[in-house]
Protein backbone atom coordinates (compact mmCIF):
# COMPACT_ATOMS: atom_id res chain seq x y z
CA UNK A 1 0.00 0.00 0.00
CA UNK A 2 1.25 3.25 -0.97
CA UNK A 3 0.33 6.58 -0.11
CA UNK A 4 1.64 10.59 -0.47
CA UNK A 5 3.73 11.77 2.50
CA UNK A 6 6.65 13.31 3.50
CA UNK A 7 9.59 12.19 4.84
CA UNK A 8 9.07 11.06 8.84
CA UNK A 9 11.16 12.30 11.68
CA UNK A 10 11.85 9.32 13.72
CA UNK A 11 13.80 11.17 16.25
CA UNK A 12 11.55 10.63 19.74
CA UNK A 13 12.01 14.51 20.22
CA UNK A 14 11.16 15.78 16.64
CA UNK A 15 8.39 16.68 15.00
CA UNK A 16 6.59 13.21 14.31
CA UNK A 17 6.91 12.59 17.85
CA UNK A 18 4.76 15.69 18.88
CA UNK A 19 2.49 14.60 16.10
CA UNK A 20 1.89 11.26 17.42
CA UNK A 21 0.69 12.66 21.03
CA UNK A 22 -1.83 14.60 19.12
CA UNK A 23 -3.26 12.14 16.60
CA UNK A 24 -3.80 9.78 20.09
CA UNK A 25 -1.52 7.24 19.06
CA UNK A 26 1.09 7.63 21.80
CA UNK A 27 0.15 5.32 25.45
CA UNK A 28 -3.14 4.19 23.00
CA UNK A 29 -4.99 1.39 23.71
CA UNK A 30 -4.40 -1.82 21.32
CA UNK A 31 -6.11 -3.84 20.02
CA UNK A 32 -5.96 -7.69 21.57
CA UNK A 33 -7.17 -10.99 20.01
CA UNK A 34 -10.18 -12.43 22.26
CA UNK A 35 -9.15 -15.47 24.72
CA UNK A 36 -10.58 -16.60 28.00
CA UNK A 37 -9.03 -15.18 30.87
CA UNK A 38 -9.07 -18.54 32.27
CA UNK A 39 -7.10 -19.92 29.26
CA UNK A 40 -4.68 -17.20 29.62
CA UNK A 41 -4.23 -17.27 33.01
CA UNK A 42 -2.66 -21.17 32.21
CA UNK A 43 -0.77 -19.70 29.35
CA UNK A 44 0.77 -16.83 32.10
CA UNK A 45 1.82 -19.55 34.25
CA UNK A 46 5.54 -19.35 35.01
CA UNK A 47 8.28 -22.21 35.10
CA UNK A 48 11.81 -22.29 36.00
CA UNK A 49 12.44 -25.35 34.37
CA UNK A 50 12.19 -24.90 30.51
CA UNK A 51 14.24 -21.65 30.75
CA UNK A 52 17.10 -23.63 33.35
CA UNK A 53 17.56 -25.86 30.72
CA UNK A 54 17.83 -23.66 27.59
CA UNK A 55 20.24 -21.73 29.24
CA UNK A 56 22.61 -25.03 30.68
CA UNK A 57 22.51 -25.71 26.76
CA UNK A 58 23.20 -22.39 25.70
CA UNK A 59 26.18 -22.03 28.47
CA UNK A 60 27.78 -25.45 27.42
CA UNK A 61 27.55 -24.61 24.02
CA UNK A 62 29.52 -21.37 24.30
CA UNK A 63 31.77 -23.18 26.50
CA UNK A 64 32.56 -25.88 23.89
CA UNK A 65 32.48 -23.62 20.74
CA UNK A 66 35.07 -20.82 22.61
CA UNK A 67 37.31 -23.61 23.81
CA UNK A 68 37.62 -25.38 20.23
CA UNK A 69 38.27 -21.73 19.00
CA UNK A 70 40.82 -21.22 21.31
CA UNK A 71 42.48 -24.85 21.03
CA UNK A 72 42.46 -24.41 16.90
CA UNK A 73 43.38 -20.89 17.10
CA UNK A 74 45.80 -20.05 14.45
CA UNK A 75 44.30 -22.83 12.00
CA UNK A 76 41.79 -22.53 10.19
CA UNK A 77 39.59 -25.09 12.08
CA UNK A 78 39.39 -21.94 14.53
CA UNK A 79 36.86 -20.21 12.10
CA UNK A 80 33.87 -22.27 12.21
CA UNK A 81 33.81 -22.80 15.81
CA UNK A 82 34.54 -18.86 16.34
CA UNK A 83 30.98 -18.32 13.64
CA UNK A 84 28.92 -20.71 15.70
CA UNK A 85 30.56 -19.28 18.97
CA UNK A 86 30.02 -15.60 17.78
CA UNK A 87 26.10 -16.68 16.85
CA UNK A 88 25.42 -18.43 20.51
CA UNK A 89 27.24 -14.89 22.14
CA UNK A 90 25.59 -12.34 20.01
CA UNK A 91 22.35 -13.83 18.08
CA UNK A 92 21.61 -15.43 21.32
CA UNK A 93 21.67 -12.59 23.71
CA UNK A 94 19.42 -11.21 21.48
CA UNK A 95 16.97 -13.16 22.63
CA UNK A 96 17.49 -13.87 26.12
CA UNK A 97 18.20 -10.10 26.58
CA UNK A 98 14.60 -9.39 25.31
CA UNK A 99 13.04 -12.12 26.90
CA UNK A 100 14.22 -11.87 30.41
CA UNK A 101 13.74 -7.69 30.32
CA UNK A 102 10.72 -9.22 30.30
CA UNK A 103 11.15 -11.05 33.20
CA UNK A 104 8.96 -14.13 31.81
CA UNK A 105 11.58 -17.15 31.03
CA UNK A 106 12.27 -18.03 34.75
CA UNK A 107 9.51 -18.32 37.34
CA UNK A 108 12.21 -16.81 40.43
CA UNK A 109 13.00 -13.09 39.51
CA UNK A 110 16.78 -13.06 39.67
CA UNK A 111 17.30 -15.72 37.43
CA UNK A 112 15.75 -13.52 35.11
CA UNK A 113 17.71 -10.31 36.09
CA UNK A 114 21.38 -12.44 36.35
CA UNK A 115 20.34 -13.65 32.31
CA UNK A 116 18.99 -10.21 31.45
CA UNK A 117 22.49 -8.60 32.61
CA UNK A 118 24.62 -11.45 30.87
CA UNK A 119 22.82 -11.15 27.59
CA UNK A 120 22.60 -7.83 27.80
CA UNK A 121 26.35 -7.48 27.52
CA UNK A 122 26.79 -9.76 25.36
CA UNK A 123 24.57 -8.22 22.67
CA UNK A 124 26.04 -5.01 23.34
CA UNK A 125 22.96 -3.44 24.85
CA UNK A 126 23.26 -1.44 28.13
CA UNK A 127 21.07 -2.82 30.02
CA UNK A 128 19.25 -0.36 31.87
CA UNK A 129 18.85 2.46 29.01
CA UNK A 130 17.78 -0.62 26.52
CA UNK A 131 14.85 -1.99 29.19
CA UNK A 132 13.11 1.48 28.86
CA UNK A 133 13.90 1.81 25.22
CA UNK A 134 12.13 -1.48 25.26
CA UNK A 135 9.12 -0.58 27.10
CA UNK A 136 8.59 2.01 24.74
CA UNK A 137 8.35 -0.44 22.17
CA UNK A 138 5.92 -2.30 23.69
CA UNK A 139 4.21 0.89 24.52
CA UNK A 140 4.35 2.71 21.23
CA UNK A 141 4.86 -0.25 18.48
CA UNK A 142 6.33 1.04 14.95
CA UNK A 143 4.59 4.47 16.14
CA UNK A 144 6.75 7.42 14.56
CA UNK A 145 8.72 9.86 16.63
CA UNK A 146 7.44 7.65 19.73
CA UNK A 147 9.35 4.00 19.47
CA UNK A 148 13.14 3.91 19.87
CA UNK A 149 13.61 0.52 18.40
CA UNK A 150 12.22 1.30 14.91
CA UNK A 151 15.14 -1.31 12.89
CA UNK A 152 14.02 0.31 9.48
CA UNK A 153 13.04 3.67 9.12
CA UNK A 154 12.23 4.64 5.57
CA UNK A 155 13.57 5.64 3.50
CA UNK A 156 15.53 2.54 4.18
CA UNK A 157 18.81 3.12 5.15
CA UNK A 158 20.11 0.28 2.67
CA UNK A 159 24.22 0.76 3.45
CA UNK A 160 23.23 0.67 7.32
CA UNK A 161 20.97 -2.25 6.81
CA UNK A 162 24.21 -4.11 5.27
CA UNK A 163 26.27 -2.87 8.59
CA UNK A 164 23.97 -3.96 10.76
CA UNK A 165 24.38 -8.06 9.65
CA UNK A 166 27.97 -6.88 11.67
CA UNK A 167 26.86 -4.41 14.01
CA UNK A 168 29.08 -1.76 12.74
CA UNK A 169 26.65 0.74 12.86
CA UNK A 170 24.83 0.47 16.32
CA UNK A 171 28.08 -0.92 17.96
CA UNK A 172 30.27 2.39 17.81
CA UNK A 173 27.10 4.26 18.46
CA UNK A 174 26.59 2.07 21.48
CA UNK A 175 30.22 2.20 22.36
CA UNK A 176 30.31 6.02 22.53
CA UNK A 177 27.33 5.50 25.01
CA UNK A 178 29.10 3.44 27.58
CA UNK A 179 31.64 5.57 27.50
CA UNK A 180 29.12 8.81 28.09
CA UNK A 181 27.41 6.93 30.37
CA UNK A 182 30.86 6.07 31.95
CA UNK A 183 31.37 9.92 32.60
CA UNK A 184 27.88 10.07 34.16
CA UNK A 185 25.91 11.38 31.43
CA UNK A 186 22.61 10.72 28.54
CA UNK A 187 22.13 11.50 25.75
CA UNK A 188 18.64 14.24 24.93
CA UNK A 189 17.00 11.02 23.63
CA UNK A 190 17.51 9.12 27.22
CA UNK A 191 16.26 11.68 29.22
CA UNK A 192 13.07 11.23 27.83
CA UNK A 193 12.32 7.69 28.44
CA UNK A 194 14.79 6.89 31.33
CA UNK A 195 13.13 8.00 34.70
CA UNK A 196 15.66 9.44 37.22
CA UNK A 197 15.35 7.02 39.62
CA UNK A 198 17.13 4.77 37.09
CA UNK A 199 19.98 7.20 36.01
CA UNK A 200 22.56 5.99 38.35
CA UNK A 201 22.05 2.36 37.94
CA UNK A 202 23.24 3.51 34.26
CA UNK A 203 26.38 5.01 35.03
CA UNK A 204 26.82 1.90 37.41
CA UNK A 205 26.29 -0.23 35.00
CA UNK A 206 28.44 0.83 31.84
CA UNK A 207 31.61 1.41 34.84
CA UNK A 208 31.53 -2.51 35.35
CA UNK A 209 31.42 -3.08 31.72
CA UNK A 210 34.53 -0.59 31.45
CA UNK A 211 36.00 -2.73 33.41
CA UNK A 212 35.85 -5.62 31.77
CA UNK A 213 36.50 -4.52 28.17
CA UNK A 214 39.63 -3.05 29.68
CA UNK A 215 40.63 -5.89 31.62
CA UNK A 216 40.18 -8.11 28.23
CA UNK A 217 42.04 -5.58 25.99
CA UNK A 218 44.86 -6.19 28.88
CA UNK A 219 44.59 -9.75 28.80
CA UNK A 220 45.04 -9.42 24.84
CA UNK A 221 48.03 -7.40 25.07
CA UNK A 222 50.06 -9.00 27.56
CA UNK A 223 49.95 -12.34 25.64
CA UNK A 224 50.49 -10.31 22.59
CA UNK A 225 47.16 -11.73 21.18
CA UNK A 226 43.12 -10.86 19.69
CA UNK A 227 42.64 -14.25 21.10
CA UNK A 228 41.18 -12.55 24.20
CA UNK A 229 38.90 -10.20 22.34
CA UNK A 230 37.76 -13.03 19.99
CA UNK A 231 35.91 -14.60 23.00
CA UNK A 232 34.79 -11.18 25.04
CA UNK A 233 33.87 -8.08 22.78
CA UNK A 234 34.51 -8.75 19.27
CA UNK A 235 31.35 -11.69 19.51
CA UNK A 236 29.16 -8.78 19.60
CA UNK A 237 30.05 -7.53 16.18
CA UNK A 238 31.01 -10.99 14.39
CA UNK A 239 28.16 -13.20 15.85
CA UNK A 240 25.49 -10.40 15.52
CA UNK A 241 24.15 -11.21 11.98
CA UNK A 242 21.96 -14.55 12.54
CA UNK A 243 20.07 -11.65 15.18
CA UNK A 244 19.68 -8.71 12.18
CA UNK A 245 18.48 -12.24 9.84
CA UNK A 246 15.88 -12.66 12.67
CA UNK A 247 15.32 -9.50 13.63
CA UNK A 248 14.45 -7.70 10.49
CA UNK A 249 11.47 -10.23 10.29
CA UNK A 250 9.40 -8.74 13.22
CA UNK A 251 8.49 -5.50 11.75
CA UNK A 252 10.21 -4.51 8.78
CA UNK A 253 8.30 -3.23 5.78
CA UNK A 254 4.99 -3.79 7.80
CA UNK A 255 2.42 -0.21 8.38
CA UNK A 256 4.26 2.11 10.76
CA UNK A 257 1.07 4.41 13.01
CA UNK A 258 -1.00 1.61 13.11
CA UNK A 259 -3.07 0.54 16.85
CA UNK A 260 -3.08 -3.32 15.82
CA UNK A 261 -0.14 -5.41 16.28
CA UNK A 262 -1.62 -7.73 13.74
CA UNK A 263 -0.77 -5.36 11.12
CA UNK A 264 2.86 -4.45 12.17
CA UNK A 265 4.32 -7.74 13.49
CA UNK A 266 4.92 -10.47 11.95
CA UNK A 267 4.20 -14.46 12.80
CA UNK A 268 6.97 -16.60 11.05
CA UNK A 269 7.25 -20.69 11.30
CA UNK A 270 10.59 -21.90 12.34
CA UNK A 271 12.19 -24.86 13.13
CA UNK A 272 13.62 -26.14 16.28
CA UNK A 273 17.12 -25.02 16.08
CA UNK A 274 15.84 -21.78 14.89
CA UNK A 275 13.73 -21.19 17.90
CA UNK A 276 15.87 -22.33 20.40
CA UNK A 277 18.07 -19.63 19.37
CA UNK A 278 15.55 -17.49 18.95
CA UNK A 279 13.60 -18.22 22.11
CA UNK A 280 10.08 -18.33 20.29
CA UNK A 281 10.64 -14.69 19.02
CA UNK A 282 9.00 -15.73 15.90
CA UNK A 283 5.75 -15.38 17.10
CA UNK A 284 5.87 -11.66 17.29
CA UNK A 285 2.34 -10.97 16.92
CA UNK A 286 1.57 -12.83 20.18
CA UNK A 287 4.18 -11.71 21.97
CA UNK A 288 3.29 -7.89 21.27
CA UNK A 289 -0.27 -8.54 22.35
CA UNK A 290 0.36 -10.66 25.62
CA UNK A 291 3.94 -9.89 26.86
CA UNK A 292 2.93 -11.76 29.98
CA UNK A 293 2.89 -15.16 28.05
CA UNK A 294 6.11 -16.52 28.81
CA UNK A 295 8.49 -17.86 25.47
CA UNK A 296 7.87 -21.45 25.97
CA UNK A 297 4.02 -20.93 25.96
CA UNK A 298 4.23 -19.21 22.68
CA UNK A 299 3.24 -22.08 20.41
CA UNK A 300 0.63 -22.57 22.43
CA UNK A 301 -1.22 -19.05 22.45
CA UNK A 302 -0.37 -18.49 18.86
CA UNK A 303 -2.09 -21.85 18.32
CA UNK A 304 -5.38 -19.73 20.34
CA UNK A 305 -5.01 -17.25 18.62
CA UNK A 306 -4.31 -17.84 14.67
CA UNK A 307 -8.13 -17.59 13.67
CA UNK A 308 -8.21 -13.97 14.42
CA UNK A 309 -4.50 -13.34 13.31
CA UNK A 310 -2.95 -12.61 9.73
CA UNK A 311 -1.75 -15.61 8.00
CA UNK A 312 1.70 -16.89 9.28
CA UNK A 313 4.96 -17.14 7.23
CA UNK A 314 5.38 -20.71 6.24
CA UNK A 315 9.15 -19.79 7.24
CA UNK A 316 11.91 -17.68 6.64
CA UNK A 317 12.40 -17.75 2.82
CA UNK A 318 8.57 -16.52 3.03
CA UNK A 319 8.86 -13.84 4.95
CA UNK A 320 12.00 -12.33 3.47
CA UNK A 321 9.76 -12.99 -0.23
CA UNK A 322 7.88 -10.11 1.47
CA UNK A 323 10.90 -7.87 3.65
CA UNK A 324 12.97 -7.35 0.86
CA UNK A 325 11.23 -6.36 -1.85
CA UNK A 326 9.54 -3.92 0.09
CA UNK A 327 12.34 -2.41 1.59
CA UNK A 328 14.01 -1.85 -1.85
CA UNK A 329 10.47 -0.31 -3.01
CA UNK A 330 10.73 1.43 0.61
CA UNK A 331 13.67 3.02 -0.98
CA UNK A 332 12.15 4.86 -3.79
CA UNK A 333 8.31 5.67 -2.07
CA UNK A 334 8.89 5.79 1.26
CA UNK A 335 4.93 5.91 1.59
CA UNK A 336 4.60 2.24 0.86
CA UNK A 337 4.08 -0.37 3.32
CA UNK A 338 3.04 -4.36 3.52
CA UNK A 339 -0.78 -4.18 4.23
CA UNK A 340 -1.17 -7.72 6.00
CA UNK A 341 -4.79 -9.18 5.50
CA UNK A 342 -6.77 -9.48 8.41
CA UNK A 343 -9.37 -12.35 8.74
CA UNK A 344 -12.68 -11.00 8.36
CA UNK A 345 -13.63 -11.80 12.71
CA UNK A 346 -13.03 -8.73 14.16
CA UNK A 347 -11.55 -5.20 12.83
CA UNK A 348 -8.44 -3.28 14.32
CA UNK A 349 -9.17 -0.67 16.64
CA UNK A 350 -7.28 1.62 13.49
CA UNK A 351 -5.79 2.12 10.21
CA UNK A 352 -3.21 3.28 8.96
CA UNK A 353 -3.01 7.26 9.14
CA UNK A 354 -3.40 8.72 5.80
CA UNK A 355 -3.10 12.22 6.47
CA UNK A 356 -0.59 14.21 5.41
CA UNK A 357 2.60 13.81 7.38
CA UNK A 358 5.17 16.72 9.30
CA UNK A 359 7.13 17.55 6.36
CA UNK A 360 10.97 18.17 7.29
CA UNK B 1 -15.00 9.86 57.11
CA UNK B 2 -13.87 7.04 54.25
CA UNK B 3 -16.55 4.80 53.38
CA UNK B 4 -16.98 0.64 52.88
CA UNK B 5 -18.25 0.16 50.01
CA UNK B 6 -19.17 -3.62 48.13
CA UNK B 7 -16.73 -4.59 45.46
CA UNK B 8 -17.60 -7.93 44.61
CA UNK B 9 -18.80 -11.57 45.60
CA UNK B 10 -16.10 -13.59 47.15
CA UNK B 11 -16.72 -16.26 45.11
CA UNK B 12 -16.58 -13.79 41.86
CA UNK B 13 -12.75 -13.86 41.79
CA UNK B 14 -10.88 -17.08 41.25
CA UNK B 15 -8.07 -18.38 43.59
CA UNK B 16 -4.90 -16.41 42.88
CA UNK B 17 -6.82 -14.19 40.46
CA UNK B 18 -7.66 -10.13 40.38
CA UNK B 19 -10.68 -8.52 38.87
CA UNK B 20 -11.64 -4.97 38.17
CA UNK B 21 -13.67 -3.01 40.27
CA UNK B 22 -15.47 0.55 39.24
CA UNK B 23 -16.88 3.11 41.44
CA UNK B 24 -17.74 6.67 40.04
CA UNK B 25 -14.55 7.95 38.63
CA UNK B 26 -12.47 5.58 40.23
CA UNK B 27 -10.70 2.00 39.10
CA UNK B 28 -9.55 -0.44 41.23
CA UNK B 29 -8.38 -4.08 41.53
CA UNK B 30 -9.71 -6.08 44.16
CA UNK B 31 -7.20 -9.64 44.71
CA UNK B 32 -7.93 -12.92 45.91
CA UNK B 33 -4.81 -14.90 46.94
CA UNK B 34 -4.53 -18.33 46.64
CA UNK B 35 -4.84 -18.77 50.63
CA UNK B 36 -8.28 -17.02 50.30
CA UNK B 37 -6.76 -13.29 51.41
CA UNK B 38 -8.76 -10.26 49.85
CA UNK B 39 -6.71 -7.21 49.08
CA UNK B 40 -7.05 -3.76 47.26
CA UNK B 41 -5.21 -1.39 45.30
CA UNK B 42 -5.74 1.23 42.57
CA UNK B 43 -6.73 -0.53 38.80
CA UNK B 44 -4.11 1.44 37.25
CA UNK B 45 -0.57 1.14 36.74
CA UNK B 46 1.92 4.07 37.94
CA UNK B 47 3.95 3.72 35.06
CA UNK B 48 1.32 3.62 31.94
CA UNK B 49 -2.30 4.15 31.21
CA UNK B 50 -2.94 0.37 32.10
CA UNK B 51 -5.63 -1.73 33.44
CA UNK B 52 -3.94 -4.29 35.96
CA UNK B 53 -6.74 -6.47 36.54
CA UNK B 54 -5.68 -7.28 32.92
CA UNK B 55 -2.36 -8.80 34.42
CA UNK B 56 -1.08 -11.92 36.05
CA UNK B 57 -1.43 -12.75 40.00
CA UNK B 58 1.29 -14.68 40.92
CA UNK B 59 1.73 -15.38 44.79
CA UNK B 60 1.51 -11.71 46.30
CA UNK B 61 2.52 -9.73 43.13
CA UNK B 62 0.34 -8.48 40.43
CA UNK B 63 2.21 -7.81 36.92
CA UNK B 64 0.99 -5.35 34.35
CA UNK B 65 -0.29 -7.00 31.01
CA UNK B 66 1.72 -4.10 28.94
CA UNK B 67 4.95 -3.95 30.15
CA UNK B 68 5.46 -6.51 32.81
CA UNK B 69 6.26 -4.29 35.41
CA UNK B 70 5.20 -6.07 38.89
CA UNK B 71 4.11 -4.81 42.28
CA UNK B 72 3.44 -6.49 46.04
CA UNK B 73 -0.30 -6.09 46.09
CA UNK B 74 -0.83 -6.41 49.75
CA UNK B 75 1.81 -3.51 50.33
CA UNK B 76 1.66 -1.69 46.92
CA UNK B 77 5.65 -1.83 46.89
CA UNK B 78 6.83 -1.78 43.36
CA UNK B 79 9.49 -4.38 42.73
CA UNK B 80 11.29 -2.96 39.97
CA UNK B 81 11.57 -1.66 36.48
CA UNK B 82 9.89 -0.54 34.63
CA UNK B 83 7.48 0.50 37.51
CA UNK B 84 9.04 2.56 39.96
CA UNK B 85 5.97 4.22 42.43
CA UNK B 86 4.13 2.51 44.54
CA UNK B 87 0.04 1.66 43.79
CA UNK B 88 -2.35 3.10 46.49
CA UNK B 89 -3.83 -0.02 48.59
CA UNK B 90 -7.30 0.28 50.25
CA UNK B 91 -8.30 -1.57 53.59
CA UNK B 92 -10.81 -4.49 52.58
CA UNK B 93 -12.81 -6.62 54.86
CA UNK B 94 -15.17 -9.59 53.85
CA UNK B 95 -18.69 -10.20 55.49
CA UNK B 96 -21.34 -12.43 54.72
CA UNK B 97 -19.59 -14.10 51.33
CA UNK B 98 -18.89 -10.11 50.16
CA UNK B 99 -15.56 -7.79 49.86
CA UNK B 100 -15.75 -4.14 50.61
CA UNK B 101 -13.36 -2.09 50.64
CA UNK B 102 -12.57 0.90 52.29
CA UNK B 103 -12.38 4.00 49.85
Amino acid sequence: MSATISKRDYSLVGKDSKYAEEQGLASAQWYACPISRKRLKELMQRKDGPAIRDTLVWFALLGIFGWLGWHFWGTWWCVPAFIVYGVLYCSCSDSRWHECGHRTPFKTTWMNDVVYEMASFMVLRESTPWRWSHTRHHTDTIIVGRDPEIAVPRPPDMPGILLAFFSLKSGPKEYKKVLLHCFGKLTAEETTYIPDSEVKKVFRTARVWGLIYAATIAWAISIHSILPLMLIGLPSFYGAWLLVIFGLTQHAGLAEDVLDHRLNCRTVYMNPVFRFVYWNMNYHVEHHMFPMVPYHALPALHAELKNDMPKPYANLFAAYREIIPAIFRQVKDPAYFVKRELPATVKPISIPVPEPQPTT
Amino acid sequence: MSDWIKACNTTDIEPEDVIRFDHGDLTFCIYRTGDDKFFATDGICTHAKVHLADGFVMDNLIECPKHNGRFDFTTGKAKGAPVCVDLKTYPVKTENGAVFIQI
